[in-house]
């Protein structure tokens, strides 16, 4: 069992309301503390999902720095880690082990896994949702560390980090996107995936919806030799989580509406629509696995019933629920109603801010959709907006990516002109980590 | 009258008896509970909720827990007093405290907790209770006869209270020392003696008209009196609410400002909060705002009270809002 999991909440919020409002919004920040440290190396499993579809074969390199790059997930395993190689194409096979569930990882098994990865030939075609079963079979294995194989969408409880890496470098053309979409709601919520698109045959929107499906980030690796050192970071960092399956507990009272719930810090994730229903006026939502330390933002929008000026209300409890429903962590957003207009229209920076980084996320998608299409005055108007929301918030890093599309005549108004010569590794780029935000402003 | 039961334990008593014979509870004097209307909670939520979280939000509609000083009523023969937390404020400040003797007369106090100061609540509790007691002790003893008499209870009554809110105050914290204002009345046979420090105010309602009794201690009635602004400029003026005499640990009062009237004529005896009378200042509109036959006494001043606060109340409710209302016989007696 990994050391039980202590969570800080902090709620950001202007809880005036003028009279008739319903719409309460807080910026709710959850941090793991106390004592949670990484858990024993046996309740941590890894699934290696390596794209060995027939495209791997061009350019050459491509299999090759997989391979690598499996290689290096391998090398940093610690000593006891449960773990699997799974090859994938039009179905899914277990590379290492040879026999049946996971291996330990140890001198002798990260030796023998990398000579079964080296032997990868690359031949056949693409049906990620089986890799996701596979993976997910190999996961939730008497020897995973996770005592309940439950039904679809069950949580595990009491196991350590259940982890994937899924590497592709293509399109999921061997299954339809209902079939995917059937497995993701199956295996969501049972372990975390990181995926990683690498060149730029491989579609952004797909890979996303997996990655989000599963709680996972999404990245472009457009040079092959840079995956090896992503997969070792993935690797360590999903080592390093103290405790996993770790859900957000929300109250809210009678007649109220959650308008939505997203993670807005580190990237964008919206969770509205994973709410579990765990009470008459609660639900839970699944945060996946936590590192000491680490820390997140949530931005909550909740709509109650207008009370009378000078009334309050409590209008959301927020707690973290870990295994074994230990619960920690208390936030409370609140109402007040008042017809003080100083106190009703003031905006929390912390709520403006992350209003304004999903809508640079949501101008950039529009921005490329209309560019595609050929609508060069849209895409020209929805990227100005987006460079100019980078710009105000400080967020150096889309700015930059942006600039590779568009060409900056002045950020503050937003003003700029499509570029001829974008190369499809900075479109897709820019469209694969538009979701990234700045973290608010704190000491 | 007969068929009278003790307020204690309800067992039968004559009006002449002066202690119950079951319980030996004191029959002359009857008065509002000291403390006020209890610290313990209500016990269900207005939307019918019985839980509460550790934060007192009800757990089925998110509504702060109601806290029983909300909206007080109490009631004795001839005298009825609500206090009322308003539409805009977050606690009710204000507190009132009301006894009778009988054939003796009646006591009522009415304190205003200052918003900025700490423990405001506490101060007008304290304060209205301390000099209820003072008063209603007077007017058991029967020392309270002649209209020097009262008005020297009365003064010694706010020397008590202010003796008793000072010893609420922090050191540490002189600035936000808990202070209140204050107004009192002692009605006996055939007069009353209205003591006041602050802005609460009494007014007399007759058939013949109505009048204010007290005079606002606040910087802007002073500057109307030394003819630096108008009645109007003052209602609007940002010192209108300023006060400059007031109860508490740094207020210096030693005593309050008296007036002693006979009473010759049916009528009502009106104590208020500045919650009530923001928004009826002068008598006429106190007059207006009254139930028809109120004067008349054929409505029970607790009736008169909760129409006088629902005007407060559909005017906006901006402030706590305490009224106590006590019938006045005339020619002799209340
Ligand atoms: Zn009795
Ligand atoms: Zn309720």
């Amino acid at each position: 069992m990994a050391v039980a999991p202590e969570f800080a909440v902090e709620v950001r919020q202007n809880e005036h309301l003028p009279a008739g409002a319903g719409r309460v919004e807080a910026v709710v920040t959850v941090t793991a503390t106390g004592g949670a440290r990484a858990g024993p190396a046996a309740d941590a499993a890894e699934v290696l999902v390596l794209d060995t579809s027939g495209s791997m074969r061009s350019p050459p390199e491509k299999l090759a720095e997989a391979v690598r790059a499996a290689e290096a997930a391998l090398g940093v395993l610690r000593d006891g880690v449960r773990f699997a190689v799974v090859a994938g194409t039009d179905t899914a096979r277990v590379v290492y082990p040879p026999g049946p569930g996971l291996a330990v990882a140890g001198p002798r098994t990260r030796a023998a896994a990398t000579r079964a990865v080296r032997r990868l030939r690359a031949a056949g075609g693409t049906a990620m949702g089986r890799w996701l079963l596979l993976a997910d079979a190999l996961l939730s294995g008497p020897d995973a560390g996770a005592p309940d194989a439950g039904g679809p969408g069950s949580r595990a409880s009491g196991a350590g980090p259940r982890h994937a890496i899924l590497l592709t470098d293509g399109e999921n053309r061997h299954e339809s996107p209902q079939e995917l979409a059937a497995v993701l709601e199956r295996v969501a919520g049972r372990f975390t995936c990181d995926c990683r698109g690498v060149g730029t045959d491989w579609r952004v929107a797909e890979l996303r919806g997996i990655a989000e499906a599963m709680l996972g980030t999404v990245d472009i690796v457009a040079d092959p030799a840079g995956l090896a050192r992503d997969f070792e970071s993935m690797t360590l960092a999903a080592m390093g989580k103290a405790v996993a399956d770790v859900s957000l507990r929300l109250w809210t009272p009678g007649h109220a509406e959650v308008v939505f719930l997203r993670q807005v810090a580190p990237a964008l994730l919206d969770l509205t629509g994973r709410r579990r229903r765990t009470g008459p006026r609660t639900g839970e939502y699944p945060t996946g696995a936590w590192a000491a330390g680490e820390s997140r933002d949530y931005h909550l929008s909740v709509r109650v019933r207008p009370a009378a000026v000078g009334e309050r209300m409590l209008a959301a409890r927020i707690a973290l629920v870990g295994p074994g429903e230990a619960v920690s962590g208390r936030g409370r957003v609140l109402a007040v109603w008042t017809d003080d207009a100083a106190l009703s229209t003031r905006i929390p920076p912390e709520v403006a801010h992350y209003t304004g980084q999903a809508e640079l996320a949501e101008a950039i998608r529009e921005g490329l959709r209309a560019r595609r299409a050929g609508d060069a005055a849209r895409a020209t108007a929805r990227l100005g907006r987006a460079v100019r929301l980078a710009h105000e918030s400080g967020n150096t890093g889309t700015a930059k990516l942006l600039a590779a599309v568009v060409e900056v005549r002045d950020a503050a108004s937003g003003t700029v002109r499509l570029r001829a010569d974008v190369t499809e590794v900075d479109e897709m780029t820019l469209d694969t980590r538009s979701t990234v935000t700045k973290r608010v402003g704190r000491d | 009258m007969g068929g009278e039961t003790c307020p204690e334990c309800s067992a039968p008593v004559s009006p002449k008896d002066r202690f119950c014979e079951a319980c030996g509870r004191n029959l002359r004097v009857r008065r509002t509970p000291v403390g006020g209307p209890g610290s313990q909670w209500p016990p269900l939520c207005a939307c019918g909720g019985a839980e509460f979280d550790e934060d007192g939000a009800c757990e089925a509609c998110g509504r702060a827990r109601p806290s029983a000083r909300d909206r007080v009523e109490f009631a004795l023969p001839g005298v009825a007093g609500i206090s009322d937390r308003g539409r805009r404020r977050r606690r009710n400040e204000d507190s009132m405290a009301f006894g009778r003797v009988r054939g003796r007369g009646t006591a009522v106090v009415v304190c205003d907790g200052v918003a900025s100061s700490e423990r405001a609540e506490q101060a007008s509790q304290v304060a209205v209770d301390t000099a209820a007691d003072v008063l209603l002790t007077g007017l058991q003893s029967g020392t309270l006869q002649s209209a020097r008499d009262a008005e020297r209870a009365t003064a010694e009554a706010v020397v008590a209270a202010n003796a008793a809110v000072a010893r609420l105050a922090r050191p540490e914290a002189a600035e936000v020392a808990p202070s209140c204002t204050f107004v009192s009345a002692v009605v006996t046979d055939g007069s009353a003696t209205v003591g006041w420090v602050g802005d609460s105010r009494a007014y007399l309602v007759a058939e013949a008209g109505a009048a204010r009794l007290t005079s606002d201690d606040t910087w802007a009635a002073q500057l109307v009196a030394q003819g630096v602004l108008t009645e109007e400029e003052a209602l609007t003026d940002r010192r209108a609410h300023v006060l400059s005499r007031w109860l508490g640990a740094d207020s210096g009062v030693t005593e309050p400002q008296t007036v002693t009237f006979m009473v010759e004529t049916p009528g009502l005896l009106v104590l208020c909060s500045d919650g009530l009378w923001n928004y009826v200042p002068e008598p006429e509109d106190l007059l207006a705002a009254l139930p028809p036959e109120a004067i008349a006494r054929r409505v029970a001043p607790l009736e008169v009270a909760r129409a006088l606060v629902q005007v407060a109340l559909d005017a906006g409710g901006h402030d706590n809002i305490t009224v106590v209302v006590v019938q006045l016989r005339g020619g002799g007696g209340s």
